[in-house]
């Protein structure tokens, strides 16, 4: 997918790019006129260049702020908050996920999973997500088939419970905002709406015979 | 009012978390100095990891733009989006979000270098950046690691979700920012 993405903008940009060199002019009077010139190719050439140079810059802006938020993640993790935190959120879980029972390994590695992607800590989260699919596979009965608690977590997932967006506040931060946290508030709203949608979309579509979940084969049937 | 709120809740809410996290780990005893350093050296190099996606990612996007071919697809669609308030200038960041988040990323950056950080296109795309995913992204490695193949009703509900998540970025930053 992001190769076609990423083939079409570059190729695409310089077919466009080499389209305009030839100069057409539909608006002249005297018909179709051409104006031949290298300047469209030049400029692209040009932003090319620092189009490559600016991404450095910004992954050097990008360092402090990371560590920053490293840093104290680890701090959370070995003082126990986050364990905390998986205790406070359980009513929740319990709500959202009723096919897992309660102290399954299943509910701690999602309630991480759903932190870290509180916290706008994306690296964090990933690992903690995947281990809850391992969990949440285990307790799946046909294993080729996405169980309802794993569509209810990746809507979660994918609809990004977001309170702090950390990575986006480092690149405002290093492009010298204002305030570059002012965007906090709205992406709380904006994430809480995506979330309500997503939880009322998984839970009416599971119901659908479309995409209801076929009954486990029982072994030894045939005859 | 609303607009009051909103800011405080944003200039309240890092300040408090690095108190109650650090705060914490006081408490309990944790070397928080230590501990602090221990996880800040990752941040390098999860910076330094990013270069790579960023430059290929930031130079397609460059060409796509210097190019016009991006104002030819904007104004294609801006007629569209212009009703729920969205600029045209936004529209190359809500097709990308759902794809990459690197790519995103890239253009998030793009919109900052481009209209400056404090305009309102680029608090659009921040707003959009940290309220939405990479849905395909997710869906193919957390489906792929443990070998589910009929994902159900997850990716229409995850598609669903995007839109809303979209739709509500665009809506909050006018009423905020606009």
């Amino acid at each position: 997918m992001i190769n076609t993405i990423w083939i079409v903008l570059m190729g695409g940009g310089i077919l466009v790019a080499g389209f305009q060199c030839l100069g057409l002019d539909y608006s002249s009077a005297s018909g179709l006129v051409m104006n031949p010139s290298f300047v469209p190719l030049t400029v692209l050439t040009k932003g090319l260049f620092d189009s490559a140079k600016a991404s450095v810059n910004l992954a050097m802006g990008l360092i402090g702020i990371m560590a920053l938020w490293l840093g104290l993640m680890k701090i959370a993790e070995e003082s126990g908050l986050v364990k905390l935190f998986a205790r406070a959120v359980r009513p929740v879980m319990v709500k959202l996920f009723p096919e897992v029972p309660p102290d399954h390994p299943a509910m701690g590695a999602m309630v991480m999973n759903i932190a870290a992607n509180m916290l706008g800590l994306g690296n964090a989260a990933t690992p903690l997500g995947l281990k809850a699919m391992q969990e949440l596979q285990s307790l799946n009965k046909i294993k080729d088939t996405a169980s309802n608690a794993m569509a209810t977590f990746m809507a979660l997932n994918t609809s990004s419970v977001t309170f702090i967006p950390a990575t986006i506040i480092g690149i405002r931060a290093a492009a010298n905002a204002s305030n570059p946290a002012e965007i906090i508030g709205p992406v709380i709203l904006a994430t809480g709406v995506s979330t309500t949608v997503a939880i009322l979309a998984i839970k009416t579509l599971q119901k659908l015979p479309k995409y209801r979940m076929p009954e486990p084969e029982v072994e030894g049937e045939e005859v | 009012m609303f607009q009051g709120v909103i800011n405080g809740v944003s200039a309240v809410a890092i300040p408090l978390l690095i108190l109650a996290i650090a705060g914490h780990g006081w408490y309990k005893k944790v070397k928080v100095y230590e501990v602090f350093t221990e996880g800040a050296k990752e941040g390098f190099t999860v910076a330094v990891r990013i270069i790579p996606f960023l430059v290929a990612i930031l130079v397609a996007i460059g060409s796509f733009r210097a190019s016009g071919a991006l104002d030819l697809i904007t104004d294609l669609l801006s007629p569209m989006t212009a009703w729920i308030g969205m600029p045209g200038e936004v529209i190359p960041m809500a097709l990308m979000r759902p794809l990459s988040g690197s790519g995103a990323l890239g253009i998030v950056s793009e919109l900052i270098n481009t209209y400056g950080v404090d305009s309102l296109i680029a608090r659009m795309a921040a707003v959009m950046e940290g309220s939405t995913e990479t849905t395909f992204y997710i869906l193919a490695v957390y489906f792929g690691s443990v070998g589910v193949k009929k994902t159900r009703h997850a990716l229409p509900a995850a598609l669903l979700a995007d839109l809303a998540g979209i739709v509500a970025a665009v809506v909050v930053t006018q009423m905020v920012f606009g």
